[in-house]
């Protein structure tokens, strides 16, 4: 395999990890979390401190794992406990996380990890990184199959009628942004192992690329009957991180890549809320099927 | 069963809308009980089952479930023996899970929610027995997302999810208020069967007063935070809507000249 395609697909894997993070707390409750970006970094940079201290490369992302919940944890207590906005609360722990990730990194902006043993040191490296998102795929469908899982699924849905069931939903969305962001620190440790270093800046847009991969592979794979979410979100992954591979290869400087990816970000959107025009006819014939008397509400949730 | 004492609410209090709904109401309910609350706008009927639920805090009294002071649980701690269904079909029920998906969560409530997988493929005969009594044809619908169902079909479901886990009170919030004339008679019958077969101790808000008159056993008109009616029993039965109408008139002449 050429290193170009192998390069993407390893990348790709790696990011879905922190997709699927992301899809729990955009898709599944329905809410901006933008500490995302902090706590992507986060689990680079304790990934690669404990690295750096001699730890076992496995333990360490467990760690980052655990650092990542944490983060998400805050988030939620800021959201649930002080009743602050959701996308509030979260910037609030993205800002705050630049500082404690200079720290963990002890003040270094970028933290060298090539002279130690990786997860990937000696192993296929797509194999590791397949590995990986495989369990965490599997728990994923899983997890949201479980009744604790359907719970999450139910708060974004209509919190409601969950609290209706004698549940506290504020420990459960808690829980759900710490699970969430345990998925996207695990991710930023991977990461750093596998480009061998950990950098302040590099959990920057990781909101939106995460946005962008559940957009794409949601708004274009369902049309191929792919039923399972989290392989939704490494095919999305996998588009997008092709994509601006792609736009790389064309020429254009990896300092263009931000605005890039927002520009596949505005596409994917547009693309999305304009599905009726792109896809009609499926559309409605799915609709149709449902029949006479449910039109009315069926239109309404096309 | 249920025993409200002195209860008092304002909203926006110290504000220049300030609105007291109620100051020292007092409401005693009997086990098994089929009450219909009716009321103008503004009377405190939905004040009260937020209230009742614990929606709303109260600023003063005291709430008594079953001899049991709830007046400080949470809602969600409430909500574990009372259930309630709302106005709007889509309050009730779970819009992107599939009937089967939110009958298997109500059929869990009172339960732990932990990690075994919620979907039981022996709960579909259960299920199929539980629809069936609708009317509906939903039966068959198992497997189709909530979402697609028609408001109605959407009520009636919720009812059966709000009475599978036998609660112990049931509130009903104007619950047929969206529904067109004759989906509404639909679920008020099944709603009517469904209390009486399971005993429920049930209170109804509504604005339909020929439902307030035909449905349950006791009736209670709100005004301004007060009961200017409360009968039951043979004084109920005989009541028609015209008196109704007519008392009606009457507490809002009173209001409006006093």
């Amino acid at each position: 395999m050429n290193s170009f395609v192998l390069g993407i697909l390893q990348q790709s894997l790696i990011f879905s990890i922190a997709v699927m993070g992301i899809y729990i707390t955009n898709r599944i409750l329905k809410l901006a979390d933008l500490s995302a970006d902090g706590s992507f970094t986060l689990g680079a940079s304790v990934s690669a401190l404990l690295i750096s201290k001699g730890i076992n490369p496995f333990l360490s992302l467990i760690f980052s794992m655990l650092a990542g919940a944490l983060a998400g944890m805050v988030t939620g207590i800021l959201n649930v406990k002080l009743k602050i906005q959701s996308i509030l609360a979260s910037i609030l722990v993205m800002v705050g996380l630049y500082s404690i990730n200079l720290r963990v990194m002890k003040g270094m902006a970028n933290f060298p990890i090539f002279n130690y043993d990786n997860i990937f040191t000696d192993r296929n490296t797509l194999l590791v990184a397949f590995i990986i998102v495989a369990i965490c795929g599997l728990f994923f469908t899983l997890f949201f199959r479980t009744k604790f899982g359907y719970l999450l699924k139910g708060i974004g849905d209509n919190e409601n009628m969950i609290t209706s069931l004698g549940i506290n939903t504020g420990t459960i969305r808690i829980f759900a942004l710490s699970l969430s962001n345990s998925f996207i620190a695990l991710s930023g440790g991977v990461l750093a192992q596998y480009q061998g270093f950990s950098d302040i800046n590099m959990g920057t847009g990781t909101m939106i690329m995460g946005l962008a991969s559940i957009i794409i592979g949601f708004n274009l794979v369902k049309h191929i009957k792919i039923t399972n979410s989290s392989i939704c979100c490494i095919v999305g992954t996998l588009l997008y991180r092709t994509s601006i591979a792609l736009s790389l290869r064309i020429g254009f400087n990896p300092s263009d890549l931000k605005l890039i990816s927002s520009i596949i970000v505005l596409i994917a959107l547009t693309i999305g809320n304009s599905k009726e025009i792109l896809i009609p006819k499926r559309k409605f014939k799915s609709l149709a099927r449902f029949g006479e008397g449910f039109r009315e509400v069926g239109s309404k949730n096309a | 069963m249920l025993r409200l004492k002195n209860i008092c609410k304002t909203f926006n209090k110290g504000k220049i809308n300030e609105q007291k709904v109620f100051d020292n109401f007092s409401l005693s309910i009997d086990e098994g009980d089929f009450i219909s609350v009716i009321g103008s706008n503004g009377a405190g009927k939905s004040t009260l089952l937020n209230i009742i639920s614990g929606k709303v805090e109260v600023d003063a009294g005291t709430i008594e479930l079953k001899g049991e002071d709830v007046t400080d649980q949470k809602e969600y701690e409430k909500c574990k023996r009372i259930s309630r269904i709302f106005q709007d079909p889509a309050l009730g029920t779970n819009p992107s899970m599939t009937i089967y998906e939110n009958l298997s969560i109500a059929k869990n409530k009172g339960k732990r929610f932990g990690l075994s997988f919620l979907i039981d493929k022996k709960d579909e005969d259960l299920f199929k027995g539980t629809l069936k009594v609708l009317g509906l044809g939903l039966e068959d619908k198992l497997h189709t997302p909530v979402s697609q169902l028609s408001g109605g079909q959407r009520q009636s479901l919720a009812l059966m999810m709000a009475v599978m886990g036998n609660p112990e009170l049931l509130l009903l919030d104007e619950h047929t208020a969206q529904l067109d004339p004759k989906t509404s008679e639909i679920v008020m019958d099944i709603t009517e069967n469904v209390v009486k077969e399971r005993g429920l101790t049930t209170i109804m808000v509504t604005h339909n007063i020929e439902y307030a008159i035909r449905y349950g056993n006791r009736l209670i008109m709100l005004h301004r935070g007060e009961k200017v009616l409360d009968i039951s029993g043979e004084e109920k039965k005989n009541i028609t809507k015209e008196k109704l109408l007519s008392l009606f008139k009457d507490i809002s002449d009173r209001t409006l000249f006093a």
